[in-house]
């Protein structure tokens, strides 16, 4: 083991080296490096992160890159925190660089330190705590700050605003308190989508709105009333004509007090009333402010050495809080500083998307009134749906659709092309369907695009890119494109038009109904069945049926299943397993054979036996005349073809030699299969058998989506067929190489490396955390490998090799629901649980009437 | 229907709800399933496809999808469900009190 300590800087650090590590970096960070220029940046936010990408992927070397950022993370998508506080996704889920993609670009990212001074003539910045970097070029990408309303009391704890983690995090500290009022002044996108989100969180939210209606610049006050009811069905509280006079209470906040008197009592009180960008810093450098940071076309500010992207910065007048400008803005920075010509900047249409789960809420480009302005309706107050066009010169330039959002995308392209809609006036409103002139087929448009049309603003996702995802990796469905090319992954405004390219690759093999659907009981996949299940917190299969609309009573054999096991998995301790929702073989624990009988098969840790449960397993097989024994390929033994009503005394003989359920019926943990390994073989290199036995002995009884099945092998030569199971281990003289996503059944397919582990404990960690995130992900009937494919390698390498912490909640998880599945079912069989199962309700004799 | 042909096969409570029992007769075994809304079906515990078991399978609504290879038969027609084609045979149900009744003339005419 000693040689191998130099090797250990490649390794993935862990995180307090990592951030010695980086360090080290800057104070060095001359050494033979001097050549490079430095680019230092200031905020790490999205539009940033969007010019690294861009960065590296045109040029790597170009730059020795710096970046300061005031929050203590990596860069993550700030849109989606509105799941995050909603539950329905965790951090992870939604960071886009995690702290090994900045040690592989060898980028420093200071975390938790904010720049406070810019030095422009000595070319330095300054951050909290006196560290001092210089520059060459300087970045600023400094974003917005929320706007806070200076009344009475708003600076009393428990005023929050609505920006990032920090803020997620506050609000779900407390709902977990138990703390019920919440107050939300301001009923835009931002304040309703934290309206909802604390209302998942178990809290009583109130939206406090200055105007008549609610979102008044993009409904019109019917539709403005439609979302306010609706909202108020799902139990917020909406106050509108409301103004804040005064937020009340002594050593926290207790209550928000109107112009009008009332008292609406809070615990906690988030200011969504708007943002303005960030430039206090840049002004105090000397360069030229207004609202923001005053930028050129191509991103310069009134210092030649210093650009500035992303909410912070001012063009010609606007300033913007979308991410689609601000990552158009991103490509011209990164191309900027490699010297590359551009067409520079320029106001463009925008498109956005209430992301409350079942609120369908879409607006797209400009909806203000205007003299020379005309207007198209639909209102339908009966099914909720209303669509509203803004149309300019027989152009549409704004479209705002509820209830139905459908078309939006089609509606969007209409705006971003500047289509003369004169021909289709007529039926413009009810969408392509019945747009005259235009094809019926909704992929026609999608198809006329060019390659490098922008299809997914968040994520700056073309066309080509797009459809060369979907070819080269062969997906065939939404969720895996969003994986791969995260198009579609943010804000889902174009979900419609990815959809449409999809089919238009696929051609009718791309059914988006079919792909979706989790049985012919409900319109809903399984990704969102589960994610309800957590949003709703839906703790019986009958409840969910009800709330979610299954459309037969009872479900079917096909979601069934799939329900308890969501159930399981999202609420271990709490729910009790419907043993009817369950297929016979996890019903009664045995294996149902074609002429109706059963085949046992006890565990063999590790493939490991011994004389007395050899001697156990003849006697059983004499006792009951149980017609075959075979070895499995999963080393272990089978008894087939034993009588349904002798399963429990079988169990009970093999019971009490020490030999549990093998679960060879369950969707759950199968056989750990090993190699003879250290103790025996010439080339053994770690102890393979007393891993592969541990990991059986810690993981056994555990649901999973799927069956799981692992192998450890004590060298490369893999004599435990480790590189083609769920997880596999091939041990190597420096510890243990961690494989995953192997098949070899219906699909064969080599494993992928995950990482490397030093010790056993840390294997063990990994691979627990590794299967507890597929527990908590995986599809009903998706095996591992599956699963990755789904969402992505990378987002399960972030979630359990680099982010340290989560690896250890999702490990703590595990152990946690292991507490309640840790028992052998056929020693409870044996004792008597469901007794019935085993034996005819009556045997009746009716020869006498047969005659 | 014969009046002897009424047999007493258990009670009410032997079967649990979207669950089923076996009934052994010298003409087979017969399936009794209770509903999650308690109503009562006795059927032919023989799937029309490969003779599967159909007292293993999952209870939804009145129907049972069989273990073997998922057919799915309705309980009050012993008619298979969709595409496939078969049907097994069904057994009058009478109720009295908490006992359940089932009349075995079906069994025996289709043995004569
Ligand atoms: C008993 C055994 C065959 C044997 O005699 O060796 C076996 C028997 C069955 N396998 Fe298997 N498989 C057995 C090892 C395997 C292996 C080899 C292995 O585990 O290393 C594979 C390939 C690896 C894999 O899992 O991918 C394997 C891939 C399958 C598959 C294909 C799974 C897939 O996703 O591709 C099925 C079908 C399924 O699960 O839908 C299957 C399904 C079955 C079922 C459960 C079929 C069924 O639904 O009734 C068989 C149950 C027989 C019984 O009553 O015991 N069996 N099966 C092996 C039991 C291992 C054990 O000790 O638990
Ligand atoms: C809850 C929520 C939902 C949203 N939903 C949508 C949506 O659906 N669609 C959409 O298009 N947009 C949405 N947005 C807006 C979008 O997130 C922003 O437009 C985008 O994140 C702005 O990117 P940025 O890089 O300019 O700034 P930011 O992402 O705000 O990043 C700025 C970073 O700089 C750091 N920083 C600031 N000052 C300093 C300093 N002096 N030194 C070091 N670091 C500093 C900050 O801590 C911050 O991390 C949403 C925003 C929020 C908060
Ligand atoms: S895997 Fe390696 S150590 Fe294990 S038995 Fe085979 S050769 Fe020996
Ligand atoms: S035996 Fe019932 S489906 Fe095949």
């Amino acid at each position: 083991m000693q040689h191998s300590a130099p090797l250990k800087t490649n390794m993935p650090a862990a995180g307090i080296c990592r951030n010695a590590q980086v360090q080290t970096r800057i104070i060095g960070c001359c050494k033979g490096k001097s050549m490079k220029q430095k680019l230092v940046v200031v905020g790490n936010g999205m539009a940033p992160g969007r010019v690294l990408d861009r960065l590296l992927e045109t040029d790597p070397d170009a730059f020795e890159i710096t970046i300061f950022n005031a929050e203590k993370r990596v860069n993550y998508d700030r849109i989606m925190l509105s799941p995050v506080l909603s539950g329905e996704k965790k951090f992870e889920e939604i960071v886009i660089h995690g702290d090994a993609w900045y040690e592989q670009h060898g980028i420093a990212l200071i975390k938790g330190r904010k720049v406070i001074a810019i030095d422009t003539k000595a070319k330095t910045v300054t951050a909290e705590g006196g560290m001092t970097a210089n520059y060459d070029k300087l970045l600023i990408a400094t974003g917005s700050v929320p706007f806070i309303i200076p009344v009475p009391g708003h600076q009393l704890p428990g005023v929050l605003t609505y920006r990032d983690l920090d803020d997620v995090h506050a609000m779900m500290v407390a709902a977990q308190q138990g703390k019920k009022n919440a107050v939300i002044i301001g009923g835009g996108l931002l304040g309703l989508e934290a309206a909802a989100g604390l209302k998942a969180q178990g809290m009583e939210p109130t939206v406090v709105h200055l105007m008549d209606t609610l979102m008044e610049r993009q409904l019109d006050p019917t539709a403005g009333h439609m979302l306010q009811r609706e909202l108020e069905r799902r139990g917020i509280r909406v106050v509108t004509k409301a103004n804040t006079k005064e937020i009340v209470g002594e050593s926290s906040v207790t209550g928000v007090r109107l112009e009008d008197g009332t008292m609406i009592p809070a615990d906690i009180v988030v200011m969504a009333v708007g943002i303005k960008p960030n430039a206090g810093l840049a002004k105090e450098a000397g360069l030229e402010t207004n609202r923001g940071i005053l930028v050129d076309n191509k991103m310069h500010t009134s210092d030649p050495d210093i650009m500035a992207v992303g909410e912070c910065v001012e063009f010609e007048g606007s300033v913007y809080g979308l991410v689609a400008p601000l990552y158009e803005m991103a490509g011209i920075v990164s191309s900027e500083l490699l010297g590359q010509d551009t067409d520079g900047f320029s106001d463009k249409a925008l498109a956005t998307k209430l992301k409350v789960t079942g609120i369908d809420l879409y607006s797209a480009g400009d909806f203000a009134d205007g003299e020379d302005r005309e207007e198209i309706v639909l209102r339908d107050a009966a099914s909720g749906i209303y669509k509203r066009l803004v149309l300019k010169d027989n152009k549409i330039i704004g479209a705002v659709l509820y209830g139905d959002t459908g078309d939006g995308a089609w509606f969007f392209q209409h705006i971003k092309e500047e289509t003369d809609i004169s021909d289709m006036r007529d039926t413009l409103i009810f969408g392509p369907a019945f747009a005259g002139g235009t094809p019926l087929d909704p992929t026609a448009a999608v198809a006329a695009l060019p390659d490098d049309a922008e299809i997914c603003g968040c994520n700056g996702i073309c066309k080509s890119k797009i459809i060369d995802t979907i070819t080269e990796n062969e997906l065939t469905t939404l969720d895996e494109v969003r994986a791969h090319t995260k198009a579609s992954a943010s804000c889902g405004s174009c979900t419609g038009l990815v959809e449409q390219l999809i089919s238009l690759t696929l051609g009718d093999s791309y059914d988006p109904a079919a792909v979706q659907s989790m049985c012919g009981c409900t319109e809903l996949g399984h990704a969102d069945v589960r994610r309800l299940i957590v949003a709703k917190e839906l703790k019986t299969i009958p409840d969910l049926m009800q709330e979610l609309e299954w459309n037969s009573s009872g479900g079917c054999a096909k979601c069934r299943p799939a329900l308890n096991y969501y159930m399981i998995s999202t609420w271990p301790g709490e729910y009790k397993d419907d043993y009817q929702s369950r297929f016979i073989n996890e019903r009664v624990h045995a294996n149902i054979q074609k002429d109706g009988t059963y085949s046992v098969v006890p565990r063999m840790w590790g493939g490991v036996t011994s004389s007395k449960e050899l001697r156990a397993i003849a006697d059983v097989v004499d006792k009951f005349k149980i017609p075959t024994v075979k070895c499995t390929g999963g080393q272990r033994i089978d008894m087939l073809g034993v009588k349904k009503e002798d399963l429990p005394a079988v169990w009970a003989d093999l019971n009490h030699a020490g030999m549990v359920s093998g679960h060879a019926y369950a969707k759950g943990l199968r056989t750990v299969k090993t190699c003879v390994g250290s103790d025996w073989c010439r080339f053994g290199t770690q102890d393979s058998t007393g891993l592969g036995v541990r990991l059986e002995k810690f993981m056994w009884g555990s649901w999973a989506p799927a069956k799981v099945k692992l192998a450890v092998s004590g060298c490369p030569r893999n004599c435990a067929e480790s590189t083609c199971k769920d997880i596999g281990v091939i041990c190597v003289d420096s510890g243990y190489e961690i494989h995953f996503a192997g098949a070899a059944g219906l699909d064969i397919k080599g494993t992928e490396v995950l990482c490397h582990a030093e010790s056993e404990e840390e294997t063990l960690e990994i691979i627990v955390a590794l299967t507890q995130l597929y527990r908590e992900q995986g599809h009903y009937l998706e095996r591992i490998y599956k699963w990755a494919r789904r969402v992505g390698t990378e987002s399960i390498h972030a979630a359990v090799v680099e982010d340290i912490e989560n690896r250890k909640q999702l490990f703590e998880r595990f152990v946690y629901s292991q507490k309640f599945s840790q028992t052998d079912p056929w020693e409870e069989r044996t004792k008597g649980q469901d007794a019935h199962e085993f034996k005819p309700m009556s045997i009746v004799s009716f020869s006498e009437a047969a005659e | 229907m014969s009046n002897s042909m009424w047999k007493d096969v258990g009670a009410l409570t032997d079967i649990p709800k979207e669950g089923a029992r076996t009934v052994i007769t010298s003409m087979g075994k017969i399936a009794v399933f209770k509903s999650a809304q308690g109503e009562i079906f006795a059927i032919e515990d023989k799937c029309p496809h490969l003779g599967g078991p159909l007292s293993q399978g999952i209870v939804h609504g009145a129907r049972v999808t069989c273990p073997l290879h998922n057919w799915v038969i309705d309980l009050k027609s012993g008619g298979v469900v969709g595409p496939d084609e078969g049907c097994v045979k069904t057994l009058p149900v009478k109720i009295e009190g908490e006992r359940i009744h089932l009349n075995m003339s079906a069994l025996v005419k289709r043995a004569a």
